[in-house]
This record gives C-alpha cells, structure tokens and sequence, in this order.
C-alpha cells in the first residue's frame, strides 16, 4: 500500500543577503491515514518551513530546490499552481501557533468558516453559515448557533484554536498539518485541543503532521516521530521506540534536559542538576563541516567532522543519522 | 529554623477596564484577590498557574511595580508599602528581577557589560574600576566570557542574553530574585543550561527565589515549595513532593492530568480536563464551574487557604475528602 505522504529528500532553499542558507536540507518522510507524525525540534531547525513547503507556500525569498512530495500518489511540486491552490484547504489544510494572527479580525468568525466552505464546494451561502453551526459544534464550541456572530477578540485562545481547526475541517482534510498549534495555549487549554485533534483525525481516518518543540506533547499525541536539528531529519521512528530507545545523541539529550525527566513517579531534590546539551544550535550560515551535530556533542570522533552521516534504518523501522549509533549496532 | 524573609498578608490589587465614553460599563478585574504568603530565606518558592491567574501581577507587588488596593507585605518587620524613598532604595537593592523575554528586557543600545554595571552605578556602590571589575567577574559567573563583554545584545543567542538578565540581577548581591517565567521563552537545550545556572547561584550567593513559570516540569525541578495560583486566589501551597505525590486541589489535579508527560508514548490517556478560566466569581468557589466534585457550599460560600497537613495549605471544601 502506498503511503497517503511520502516525501522524499526534500530541499527548501532561501537566498538572502548572506547567501544561501537550506532551510530544509534533504528530509525524507512518510504517513498513512490516520497517522499523527510528530515533527519535533528547536526553533530554526526547518519544521515550519517543512510544513510550508508541503503547502507550498514558503516565503518569496525561498524555493524547493530539490526532493518530491507525493501525495496519494500525486507530486505536490510538479502541480500547476492553480490545481495546488485546490488542494489547499480541501485535501491538505492547515493551522498555526497563533490563531488570532490566522483570523481576519473583522469577519464574524461564522462567515470566515463559511467563506472556506464555499471557496471548495459550490453550495450556497446560507448552507455554508449552517455548515459552519455544525462544524463549530464538533470542535466543541459551546451555544455555536449564537458563537458564529461573535468576532475573534470575543474568544478566548483556546477558542479561536477550535475555529481554526473548525475552518481546517471545514473540506473534510486528508492531511492536517498543524504547527505548534498548542504552544500559545495553557496547559490544560492544550490538553483539550490536543485531544480534540486526535478525536477528529481518528473519526476521519485523517493523516496529521505535528510541530512542536515540546516532547511531551509527542509522546501524548503522535505514533511516529520524525527530530529535526539544523534543517535535517536526524532519528525517526516510532513514538514508543524513540523514548525507549533514542538512538541519536541529540534525541537523548532532548529527552534528558526535560526537567523533572520523563517519570512522574519519581522525586528529586533541589541539589539535582538538569543533564545539558552544551553550546547552542548552529547557525544555517556557519554549519560546521561533517555532522551538524558534531560540535556539541559528547561521542564525537574524528570521522563525525570529516563526513555527514545518512538517515540509516539501525533497527527495524528506526532510523537515525549517526556514525556512532550505526557502529554501536553493526557491532 | 529559616526565618521569613516576605510575610504577604491579604494582599489586593484590582485593575478596572472599560468604562471610557461610549463603553459599557466598567468591568474590575482582581488580579490578585487576598493572597497571604510567606517566602522564606533559602527558599526556592514556585508559583505556577495559567496566564491571567495573576502571578505576575503579584511579582510586580513585590517589585513596588504596583501599588496595592489593600494589603501587606512585610520585609524586615516593615512593610514594603509604607517604606520611604530611602527605605525603599535599599529595599530596590535586595530584590532584583530576571524577565521572561531576553529580547526586549535588555537595552539594545548598551553594551552587556554596561547592562551588567548599570545597577551598581544607579546605586552608587562603587567607583568606576572596582564596578567594572565586580561586572567582569559576574559575565564569567553567568558562563560568559570577559571577551564579550563590549558586545551588544543582537550579538548574543537567546540562552546568552538570558545569562546577561541574570548578571545584571545578581550585581547588587541582592536576598531575593523574582523570576517571572526566566526560560519560557528559551529552546528545550538551553532551558536546561539556565536552569542549572540558576541553581548554582543560589547555592554560591545564598539567594532565594520566587519563581514564577506555567511549566509544571520546570516548577517541579527547581522549587523547594508550590503555591498554585488561579484567578487571583493562592487555591494550594505545599511541599513540592507532597504536591506532585498528593495534590489537594481539583485544579492542581486537573493542571497535573494535563501536563503532557513522556511516561506512556503512543498511549492515549484519559485526561478529564474541561473548561477555561473565566472571570472571578463574586460568590463561591472561583474553580466551581471547572470543577468535577463541586457541591452547594462551593455555589455559595468562598473556601478560605486552610491547612490541611504537615505544611499542606489549600482552598478547597472538600480538600481531603476527594
């Protein structure tokens, strides 16, 4: 079977007035149907541009230089733009960080669901603005027949979410690419959302893409998880795997910074000191030579300057970019 | 036993909004609505809560950022409300402040180390060598090196900027630092680098923290006590053990139930996490309408911070009994 996404060796570049920088560096991905794939990495590390570049919407100074994105079967990059504006919002939607900024402030938010129901479907108005009372109750908005008259500033963040991903389902999406979509939110804001992503996917047997910085978030919402560093795909795997098993010394690193680390059993005291990962993320400008990774960590050896290792299967279904990991295992 | 270095007694502050020509009538909002606290000397106090709960208007109280409706809080046996300009400079000097944004708390026109020796000049500590010298020391201390101490803020990441806020924090060998969500807006591997940074100045200067974050991980690794803030109210204070093994409060519980945790990957948990934080309630229980044990007592009647155990505090009804 085909996988509904399959992106292979993807390369988003941007020219600016320091030169080329690749935002997106040879990322290679796959989703079935009703996969959440967690995108997880620090900020800079190319996730959104990766979502964007699905979209094809990336920033004017910046082009797909290589790679193919199939979906379903279909090369998203070969597509006419007309055909690929089609495809946006209908089959792939998608929603960001901070909904407020998605929102047109001056459209009741009942005609802004309507406007990307009629943008697809050729129905009439009336029936979008009752589309958009049901959609508004699947999402969980409470007295939706009263809330499609209300405008965004009128929400809360956690309501304006929901609107946001009531507008994304709006077309019945097979891919939901949702960036960060909990990070402006309370803890127990982004429990609701989180959730009611995962309700909604598993009810339209819908693929999701994931971005977020926060692992915690992976481990509660995603099957399979993809970690970015410096515009590159450095471990994937599935989601139990890589907690169990990190096998790239940044997946660990990540993993044991967390404060608290990831038991909730266990008790600490205040002497205890966090595990770090030294120095900070490189700059795309400044990559140093061989591993990008190389420079801050603990197992480097001299073939990690000299060479960029490969995204390599180490075990079944596992896959990590690292020299030491691959001979830890060969061994 | 420590002794206490802030008593906050029914402390208020109300902002009033709306109300201008033409709007409806005003709205008072209690941003911090009769918090009594005590933070003691060596102590690592946590405050966590949800935005708008009023945690950093608090910390803005303490700063004398703001002034209160009503209330106390008492510092060497005054209270840092009534001190006089004098009074109020000293005071200045032992409580110092590190921000959440790295970007905008630091002055992009000043050099790290003139941020750094700006404090000890405003408050006349020293002549113009030995403040440098003291500045100097303080950039190696923070883990940046003297090399850099004519650079700008734009030069610095985000992690380094936060490691100047921290120096300029620490110039005037302050008693208490107000943290008000110091690493929120850092990278998940820098975090960590801050956060053992600021438990190594606390060892070396003997200073105590009130550290403020939405992060319960982070609150949990660094406080020694938790006061859990919503809508104003101080609703638990304990132990940090005691809360995260025994939470007393349905909203502790629900913040804990929702706190996305790595234990299970892949595995669906059954959070019961419902509703948002409104608006304070004039009568009752400000958590009723979120809250899944709630009975007619909590309808009518506002649960006061009683103890419960050993060091326990919690403004619940039925604390213990759910």
């Amino acid at each position: 079977m085909q996988p509904l996404l399959s992106i292979e060796n993807l390369k988003t570049v941007f020219s600016t007035t320091r030169g080329d920088i690749r935002a997106v560096d040879g990322v290679s991905l796959s989703l079935d149907a009703g996969e959440t794939l967690g995108v997880v990495g620090e900020s800079g590390c190319g996730k959104t541009m990766l979502a964007l570049s699905i979209m094809r919407l990336i920033p004017a100074n910046g082009q797909i230089a290589a790679g193919r994105i199939l979906f379903d079967g279909l090369d998203l990059l070969s597509l006419p733009e007309e055909d690929m504006r089609e495809k946006r919002g209908s089959d792939i939607a998608m929603i960001f960080q901070e909904p407020m900024t998605s929102l047109n402030p001056v459209l009741r938010i009942g005609d802004q669901i309507a406007e990307a129901i009629r943008l697809h479907q050729n129905v009439p108005s009336k029936e979008a603005l009752a589309r958009s009372v049901g959609l508004l109750d699947e999402v969980g908005i409470p007295q939706p027949e009263r809330r499609v008259k209300d405008y965004p500033h009128q929400l809360s963040g956690g309501m304006r979410q929901r609107v946001m991903i009531a507008m994304a389902m709006s077309c019945h999406p097979r891919l939901l690419l949702a960036d960060e979509p909990t990070t402006a939110l309370d803890v127990t804001i982004q429990a609701q959302i989180l959730n009611l992503i995962s309700n909604l996917k598993e009810k339209n047997n819908m693929a999701v893409i994931l971005i977020t910085h926060d692992l915690g978030v992976v481990a509660e919402a995603a099957q399979k998880v993809a970690v970015m560093y410096a515009g590159k795909t450095v471990e994937t795997s599935d989601v139990e795997n890589l907690f169990a098993n990190p096998l790239h010394p940044y997946t660990r690193g990540l993993i044991e910074s967390r404060p608290s680390g990831c038991s909730s059993g266990m008790t600490t005291d205040s002497d205890t000191r966090l595990k770090t990962i030294r120095g900070t993320v490189p700059s795309l400008y400044e990559l140093p030579s061989g591993c990008r990774f190389s420079e801050r960590c603990d197992l480097v050896e001299t073939v990690c300057r000299q060479a960029e290792p490969e995204l390599v299967e180490i075990e079944k279904g596992h896959f990590a970019a690292c020299f030491v990991a691959e001979r830890a295992v060969k061994r | 036993m420590a002794s206490v270095l802030i008593d906050i007694q029914k402390l208020e502050k109300k902002y009033t909004l709306g109300g201008g020509f033409l709007q409806n009538r005003p709205r008072i909002v209690r941003a911090v609505d009769g918090v009594d606290l005590q933070i003691v000397e060596g102590e690592t106090l946590g405050l966590v809560g949800e935005s708008g709960c009023g945690k950093s208007t608090l910390a803005k109280l303490l700063m004398r950022l703001e002034e209160p409706d009503g209330g106390s809080a008492i510092y060497n046996d005054q209270n840092i409300f009534g001190f006089s300009p004098d009074d109020l400079k000293a005071y200045r000097r032992s409580v110092q402040m590190i921000f959440q944004d790295p970007y905008s708390s630091l002055n992009p026109r000043q050099s790290a180390i003139s941020i750094i020796e700006e404090p000890l000049t405003i408050h006349s500590m020293g002549d113009r060598r030995q403040n440098r010298e003291v500045s100097l020391k303080l950039m190696t201390k923070v883990g940046l090196s003297g090399e850099q101490a004519g650079r700008y803020p734009h030069e610095f990441s985000g992690g380094q900027r936060q490691r100047i806020g921290i120096a300029r924090a620490l110039a005037l060998q302050p008693s208490l630092i107000i943290a008000d969500e110091p690493v929120s807006a850092l990278d998940a591997s820098i975090q960590a680098q801050i956060l053992n940074l600021l438990k190594d100045l606390k060892k070396d200067f003997g200073l105590t923290y009130l550290f403020i974050s939405h992060d319960l991980n982070v609150i949990r690794h660094v406080s020694d006590r938790i006061a859990v803030m919503y809508l104003g109210h101080i609703v638990e204070l304990a132990d940090k053990n005691d809360l995260y093994r025994v939470p007393l409060h349905p909203y502790t519980r629900m913040l804990l139930a929702a706190m996305p945790s790595c234990d299970l990957p892949g595995k669906k948990r059954d959070v019961t996490v419902r509703g948002e934080a409104g608006e304070a309630d004039d009568a009752g229980c400000n958590f009723k309408n979120r809250c899944v044990y709630k009975t007619d007592l909590c309808q009518t009647t506002k649960p006061l911070l009683k103890p419960y155990r050993e060091g326990s505090w919690c403004a619940c009804h039925h604390a213990g009994a759910i």
